[in-house]
């Protein structure tokens, strides 16, 4: 992964967080507090014009100037999730100009990490872990990036049937039971385009 | 949606000017934040206090801003938790050489975001400490959930904790005043129509003409039972049983009560909630030694109300009646 294939991979998440976050705000009426969608979008719509401004020179760079902005824009629970998991993810990469996959899995992995130890969540309980944890798990395993598509939309489905134990959505217990989990979703967008992206350049 | 503004986007931009402008003999707001400290800040040799959260619960927590309460309120998008920038803005702003102690309504984002701030803090040399006000009984505490939510009870803590700091209070004293009150107050709220996030532009649930939820949270969560519209009196009974059984008032003890209207709730309304609140106290034997009632933590236009007990102590109602001079709250010495 190069700087460009790095900013072309966030630009498609914002752009599909924005052409859903009417969806994305839906399911979190749904469960929580109806803020997600919107949140996510302020913050991604600011993460596109910060990269147009001032491009970065490698992935890690990338990464880390939507780190800075998803951690001072998009608040919520989101922007603290988010904003760790990328911070970590840009400092794996390092400044390194082209980053090998086995080093954006790794890089990927603290991420996930990164995740579980500011919200205290694990998976199963409902939340973008039960998406970020797969996927990873999928990457480490070898999985291709067709493959990884996949795995992602599963596991984004897989917390339909789950009951929420984390986040907003579990003071409904069982009623949240039937949903779909919002950050698992904008989540499977952003493994979906990184498949995409690094598909593309194969 | 029918509402008076001018972009979604700038609501809560617009909402801190007009704040700032109504009250700026009590505070101002630091440029490029979205911060409201007090007029002089920081007041050296105090314990800073700061508070905030999403918009949309005003008067809180700007309107606490001032002598006796919060020495500032950090505001975030409507419903939404503000960034660790802007609550370290708050902190480094507030912090008079003695440490400053956060209060945070327990929402997952809020404590995350307040954390991170905290961090940052600590990483340049300020004394922070934070507590977690979690004062609704309609949810369930268990170790499954992130712990019940903070709601209008926060207010109290607003209140008494800012007393402690006001009188000279060392920064553990302050937390550990702010720990008792969260410890002896509890709430619960019920609602009879919706509110719309403005970015949103839909209401967040829908209730039929002839019902009414019990339990609903400041954002519009929803609550633990939809019924057929009650009356104030089987209301009140319903809110007050719920609170009663997590407070276990006993005849003779002393109260403070504190009605908060969620938002498109008529005085008229909150007074006649009031009332049948009193004959409950009453009937119970417990001594109520100050009831408030208004509106101190609202959910945008909710229609609905929240009952908020606060089991007293000799130091705790010493405190709730300490002088207090902000936008919202004005209490003068006796």
């Amino acid at each position: 992964m190069d700087k460009q294939m790095a900013a072309e991979w966030l630009k498609r998440f914002a752009e599909t967080v924005e052409k859903n976050k009417e969806e994305l705000t839906k399911l979190d009426q749904a469960v929580g507090d109806g803020d997600h969608g919107i949140n996510m979008n302020r913050g991604l719509q600011e993460v596109l014009r910060k990269m147009e401004e001032v491009p970065a020179d490698s992935p890690g760079g990338v990464v880390k100037a939507a780190a800075m902005i998803c951690i001072s824009k998009v608040g919520g629970a989101s922007g603290p999730l988010y904003g760790s998991a990328l911070m970590k993810i840009a400092s794996a990469l390092g400044d390194e100009e082209d980053v090998e996959g086995k080093q954006l899995t790794k890089a990927l992995r603290d991420g996930v990490d990164a995740i579980k130890k500011r919200g205290r969540a694990e998976e199963g309980e409902k939340t973008m872990v039960d998406v970020w944890e797969p996927a990873v798990q999928a990457l480490e395993q070898g999985s291709s990036w067709q493959e990884l598509t996949e795995i992602v939309k599963k596991a984004r489905d897989n917390t339909i049937d789950m009951k929420a134990t984390k986040g907003r959505a579990a003071y409904l217990g069982d009623r949240s039971i039937g949903h779909l989990d919002p950050g698992a979703v904008s989540s499977s967008y952003f493994f979906l385009e990184l498949a995409c992206v690094m598909e593309e350049s194969s | 949606m029918k509402k008076l503004l001018n972009n979604v986007d700038q609501v809560v931009e617009d909402m801190l000017n007009g704040m700032a402008a109504a009250h700026s003999t009590y505070l101002r707001r630091l440029q490029n934040t979205t911060v409201l400290v007090r007029k002089q800040s920081p007041v050296n040799g105090k314990v800073g206090i700061v508070s905030g959260g999403g918009s949309g619960h005003e008067p809180a927590h700007g309107g606490f801003v001032g002598k006796g309460m919060l020495d500032a309120a950090v505001a975030g998008e409507v419903f939404t938790s503000p960034t660790p920038d802007q609550v370290f803005e708050a902190i480094k702003a507030v912090d008079g050489g003695k440490g400053v102690l956060l209060v945070i309504k327990n929402y997952t984002g809020d404590v995350m975001n307040f954390e991170m701030a905290a961090e940052m803090a600590e990483a340049e040399g300020i004394n922070v400490q934070q507590v977690v006000v979690n004062d609704d009984v309609a949810v369930e505490d268990s170790s499954f959930t992130s712990g019940r939510r903070g709601i209008a009870g926060t207010v109290f803590v607003h209140k008494i904790a800012g007393a402690a700091a006001e009188s000279g209070a060392d920064l553990d004293e302050v937390k550990e005043t702010a720990e008792k009150v969260i410890h002896h107050v509890k709430s619960m709220g019920m609602s009879l129509s919706p509110c719309i996030v403005p970015a949103a532009g839909t209401p967040g649930f829908e209730l039929a003409e002839n019902e009414m939820e019990i339990g609903t949270g400041i954002h519009g969560e929803p609550g633990v039972e939809r019924t057929s519209i009650l009356s104030s009196k089987e209301t009140a009974r319903l809110l007050f049983d719920k609170v009663q059984d997590d407070l276990h008032l006993q005849k003779g003890d002393r109260a403070a009560v504190l009605i908060n209207g969620l938002g498109s709730t008529p005085l008229m309304e909150q007074y006649v909630f009031t009332s049948d609140v009193k004959e409950i106290l009453d009937e119970h034997g417990i001594e109520t030694a100050d009831v408030i009632v208004g509106e101190w933590m609202t959910s945008l236009e909710m229609a609905g109300i929240s009952l908020t007990l606060l089991k007293l102590t000799p130091d705790l109602e010493e405190k709730l009646f300490a002088e207090a001079d902000t936008p919202a709250m004005k209490r003068f010495a006796k």
